[in-house]
């Protein structure tokens, strides 16, 4: 965020008397970023009292969690807030991190815009250097209290005490205590952060009891101790042992970097060489990458980098984020850009992804056209030219290395919705790494449904950036977006159009990247790049598909317990009737057909957790021809047989039956005859003993 | 609805008359054709219990009573049945409660020849309606749905709905030289005054029986209206007739007793009907059978019927206005088309008679010849068309 960009404009002039050019010159001057986000005070998400409590504690649970992480510690936290007096709350958050070195304290707990995450592209919850030094700033402004810190960076070592505020007027930090002043603490290491404010405590969506679950959720190695103003202690063991693994620090992918930052990059790197410089500055360029980059953009590998013409960088670039554009497939295109009113330009533009007009234009160029052609007279030999010309413009680079991205992995993520949801069905996935704007990303996604989640509300969408909750702005977030543009219908569960599903569904997206792109400083919703908003979906969609097989499963069990229900009905009134005809006893003609009807009805064997069940049960030959009615141990011995088809509309969601129907050709439930080998049964006492 | 008694009705065995034929209410030994009957019924409710003991679906096997399974005989001039049958199971979402009411309506037809007892298909349906044990839901909700139950089982076991001790209401009547016993009373069928004697829906013979004749042919009219008009000008008298209408399409008992009258008395019969669709469907019911008692055709059929009017050629030969005539609705014109394809409307004149409606869109209803007077149907257009030559003033 650049502040030079966001100067107000000089006040507007009063009327008939208009200011001098010197009368203005003689206001104009610097404004400090404490300056400014004092005024802007809900970029950073204090824009309310109740929010400002949220955002405060967030914060200091985030740089905590990043110091444990990186220094390799399992997190242990202490949150504790206490309303002070009607309004006024004192928020406490304690770890056992590495601790902050004595003259750094101030700087980083009252100076905007300082800290050790910005520089580099590596994933962490923070990386502005604003986050803890706003809430400072905040809770000063409302309380005139500055922040308490105490840290110990080691065994031995004192405990530092600092009381601090920021002056906004120079962002600079001024010390309020004796710079020596100590504390004991009976830990070995950690930071305490002590932060008056005004604020609101409440419950719901947005609440801080919500983000600490929520936070628990998304970090399976955090233990964490919450004190909440009112009611008892609150306590969540560590579910797993293990830290995550180091998240390494990385260089950009040229997919996808901007052509100002390539500047910037060949013009400050001096003496060296082009290639040597793109194998440098970037992941994944290897020398022959390089040299190919260089010779699409006609420059020599081995010219300096500094006094290459600014024309040649662009064909650089241009020949850089090319790899990466990509086609819906020819025909599907063809046959769209037949339909179209536009022209080539804007088609390649609208079905294209990664590409940017200039490369649209490249490419059409290459390929001997002209942008502006209407799309109309287009035909098929040119769209397969323009496809041969971006084949050819393109030059293989690897996706960006996955271990620089730490994603909770699919087994945690189901674990953790677990702890916080009464489901009856988890299950989730993690995407293979991408790239936006050059920076690599992984989605991952889970999803809870059933038991006691409401039936009759919308899903209950969870967003995660680098494991911290997003509890604002979900509308505005990429993950809302993604949410909607994934048809859950077609899972078996309801959606109206542009609306979230509805449904006992609780929907977990977790955005991991060296450097998430949020919409705004007060990092509550992801922006919306095509590549993200990709990812997510097909995350979601291949949880949508286990859920949906799933929920098919359980509703033919359903059916069929419906089915069973209509039989055992009858069975009533036909016993009567056959009695009476055939004399033999009412009782007897019961059984008999309470015998038969587990041969005739089936129903599921619970699914697997994380998948829907692809068989049924098999049943055994104990119904065969001539055989006495078949007992619970006869149809256990089915193991031999041939597996089972699947149930009905299983993996084929958008075929749900639409209502009970024993008609038709293929349906599965004709098949259950006995002596049939596919035969499917379900394991139950008949109601009525055998006689 | 109240549950199913715990008492069958016809618990005392009952005693038949020595044939098996159906006299209400009377006592005797259980004849061999109700023992045949009887013991088709037990069979059926054996099968099924077998089958459900070796853990199968039970299924009764009901042959189609459907357009696709009948074959029109040219040979013989009937429609009938084909082979192919489908199958009720029990353990079938759709099918399980049909199953159930079969067993149902067999174990009240089972009761009913014990008893000696004949009832009506009404009577059945609500001797067998009941709320099913445990529910709100009735065995049969109404007689549309116990009335082609009963067919299912008739067909099923290859029973008549006599031999089931069942009757149909009785529609149509009859007037003309001739005297009946009808179960026992001697009738003469020339003092019925204006209503006619009401043609019963059990006539076999143990029940009607014919007697002395002098009528020398059969009339079959569609509409009581008109067969009044025809009474009251005592036409059969006139013309040494049998006159019968069977208010629309006749009925088993009609069909049957035309069958008997034309096959014992050697009487040829005449068919009169509005000139529509479906008045061309009730003649062809009459000579060939109908396709949903396909299975009955063989005694009820008259194949030698022949059509006596009203043709679409008539309004032109009797000289009948447009404003006498309706136009055809939609309805009609797609039962024009399926009357058509029929392999019973094959023969040339019929298609062309049908054409013929299709093109003027045009049908009239018998009392159309009423706007040539009021006697004209009985003094012009009748003699007229039974003098006439086949092919031309009537069709067969
Ligand atoms: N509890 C802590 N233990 C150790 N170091 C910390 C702790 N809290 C903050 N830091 C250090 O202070 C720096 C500044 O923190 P701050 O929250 O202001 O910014 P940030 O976390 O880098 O970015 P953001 O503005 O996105 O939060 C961090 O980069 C980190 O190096
Ligand atoms: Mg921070």
């Amino acid at each position: 965020m650049t502040t030079e960009a966001l100067i107000q404009e000089p006040e507007a002039p009063k009327q008939g008397r208009r200011a001098s050019a010197e009368a203005m010159g003689a206001k104009q001057r610097d404004i400090s970023v404490s300056e400014f986000f004092t005024k802007n005070r809900h970029l950073l998400g204090f824009d309310n009292p109740a929010k400002a409590l949220l955002t405060t504690i967030k914060e200091a649970v985030d740089n905590a969690l990043d110091a444990c992480e990186e220094a390799g510690i399992l997190p242990t936290l202490d949150v504790t807030v206490e309303e002070v007096s009607d309004g006024r709350y004192r928020v406490r958050v304690e770890d056992n991190g590495p601790g902050i070195v004595k003259e750094q304290i101030p700087k980083i707990f009252a100076k905007l815009l300082y800290g050790s995450k910005f520089h580099r592209l590596r994933q962490s919850r923070g990386q502005q250097g604003i986050g803890i030094s706003a809430a400072g700033m905040y809770g000063h402004l409302t309380t005139g209290r500055p922040v308490v810190v105490v840290s110990k960076i080691g065994k031995g070592r004192p405990a530092w005490r600092v009381e601090v505020r920021i002056d906004s007027r120079t962002n600079e930090p001024k010390q309020l205590n004796d710079k020596n002043d100590t504390v004991t603490w009976d830990k070995d290491h950690g930071t305490s952060v002590e932060i008056e404010l005004m604020g609101l405590y409440r419950g719901g969506r947005t609440s801080v009891d919500a983000y600490l679950e929520q936070t628990v959720v998304a970090n399976p190695h955090l233990e964490l101790s919450y004190k909440p103003p009112k009611g008892p202690l609150v306590h969540f063991p560590r579910v797993s042992e293990l830290l995550p693994p180091e998240a390494q620090e990385i260089k950009p992918h040229p997919h996808g970097v901007e052509l100002g930052m390539l500047i910037k990059i060949l013009h400050e790197s001096g003496r060296k060489h082009v290639g040597q410089t793109l194998m440098e500055e970037f992941s994944r360029v290897t020398e022959a990458v390089a040299n190919e980059l260089c010779k699409r953009a006609g420059i020599d590998p081995n010219a300096v980098g500094s006094r290459v013409d600014a024309a040649k960088i662009e064909a650089l670039h241009a020949a850089m984020v090319a790899s990466n554009a990509a086609l819906p497939p020819i025909k599907k295109f063809a046959s769209k850009v037949a339909r179209s009113d536009t022209n080539l330009r804007e088609e390649v533009l609208e079905e294209g992804t990664g590409f940017s007009p200039t490369l649209a234009d490249l490419v059409i160029r290459r390929a001997g056209l002209e942008p502006t052609l209407k799309a109309k007279l287009v035909t098929p030999m040119m769209v397969e030219k323009f496809y041969a010309a971006l084949h050819e413009s393109q030059v293989k680079i690897l996706p960006p290395p996955a271990n620089c991205i730490v994603p909770v992995g699919e087994a945690l993520v189901m674990e953790g919705l677990r702890r916080r949801f009464k489901g009856e069905f988890f299950t989730s996935h993690t995407r293979p790494p991408a790239v936006y704007r050059g920076n690599p990303f992984v989605v991952e996604a889970g999803v809870a449904f059933g038991g006691t989640l409401s039936k009759d509300d919308s899903a209950d969408v969870l967003r995660f950036a680098n494991r911290v909750p997003l509890l604002y702005q979900p509308r505005a977030c990429a993950i809302h977006e993604a949410v909607l543009k994934v048809d859950w219908k077609s899972y078996g569960l309801q959606q109206r159009k542009g609306e979230l599903p509805v449904g006992p569904l609780a929907i977990f997206v977790h955005l991991a990247s060296v450097w998430v792109p949020f919409t705004s400083e007060a990092k509550e919703a992801v922006a919306h790049y095509d590549e993200v908003v990709r990812e997510i979906r097909l995350a979601l969609m291949e949880c949508g598909r286990k859920l949906g097989a799933w929920v098919k499963a359980q509703q033919a069990e359903r059916w069929e317990t419906q089915r069973k229900s209509l039989f055992e009905k009858y069975i009533v009134e036909l016993a009567a009737s056959i009695h009476s005809i055939t004399k033999v006893s009412e009782e007897s003609v019961k059984a008999d057909f309470h015998n038969a009807l587990p041969n005739h009805v089936r129903i599921a064997v619970a699914p697997v957790e994380g998948s829907a069940p692809a068989a049924l049960e098999g049943a055994a030959e104990g119904a065969a021809e001539g055989a006495e009615a078949p007992t619970e141990e006869a149809t256990s011995a089915g193991d031999s047989s041939p597996p089972p088809p699947p149930l009905r509309g299983a993996g084929r969601p958008s075929e749900m039956p639409p209502e009970l129907s024993d008609d038709g050709d293929g349906n599965p439930f004709e098949d259950v005859t006995p002596g049939n080998k596919r035969q499917l049964v379900l394991k139950m006492r008949p109601k009525s003993g055998r006689k | 609805m109240a549950p199913r008694k715990k008492t069958p009705a016809g618990a005392t065995p009952a005693t038949k008359t020595a044939d098996g034929g159906a006299t209400a209410g009377e006592a005797g030994v259980i004849g061999e054709r109700d023992r045949v009957t009887l013991q088709k019924i037990t069979d059926l409710a054996f099968n099924a219990l077998a089958e459900v003991r070796r853990g199968k679906n039970p299924a009764l096997s009901i042959p189609v009573r459907a357009l696709s399974n009948v074959s029109f005989d040219q040979e013989a001039g009937l429609i009938r049945l084909g082979e192919s049958r489908q199958s009720r199971n029990f353990f079938h979402l759709k099918q399980a409660k049909l199953f159930m009411q079969t067993f149902l309506i067999a174990e009240h037809c089972k009761k009913l020849i014990e008893a000696g007892a004949t009832t009506s298909i009404r009577d059945i349906y609500y001797g067998a309606k009941h709320s099913v044990a445990g529910t709100k839901e009735n065995t049969f909700e109404e007689q549309a749905e116990s009335d082609p139950i009963i067919e299912d089982l008739e067909v099923t076991i290859d029973a008549l709905r006599e031999e089931l001790h069942l009757r149909a209401e009785n529609r149509g009547a009859m007037v003309g030289p001739m005297t009946i016993r009808d179960t026992g009373d001697t009738i003469d069928l020339r003092r019925m005054g204006s209503g006619g004697w009401s043609i019963p829906s059990i006539v076999e013979d143990n029940r009607i029986e014919f007697m002395k004749t002098e009528a020398e042919y059969i009339l079959f009219i569609e509409k009581g209206a008109v067969w009044a008009r025809l009474n009251e000008d005592r036409f059969w008298q006139k013309n040494n007739c049998m006159l019968l209408h069977g208010s629309g399409m006749a009925a088993r008992g009609t069909r049957r007793l035309l069958r008997r009258m034309h096959e014992e008395l050697k009487l040829p019969v005449y068919v009169l009907t509005d000139n529509d669709p479906w008045g061309f469907y009730i003649y062809s019911v009459i000579k060939q059978g109908s396709i949903n008692l396909a299975y009955e055709s063989m005694r009820m059929a008259v194949p030698q019927a022949r059509f006596l009017g009203l043709m679409s050629s008539d309004a032109e030969r009797f000289n009948l206005q447009p404003n006498v005539s309706m136009a055809l609705k939609d309805e009609d014109s797609a039962r024009i088309e399926q009357l058509m394809r029929y392999d019973w409307f094959a023969a040339k004149r019929w298609q062309e008679e049908l054409a013929l409606m299709k093109k003027t869109q045009k049908k009239y209803e018998l009392e159309a010849l009423s706007s040539r007077g009021i006697r004209f149907i009985t003094e012009e257009y009748i003699p007229q068309k039974l003098r006439g030559r086949r092919g031309d003033s009537w069709l067969d």
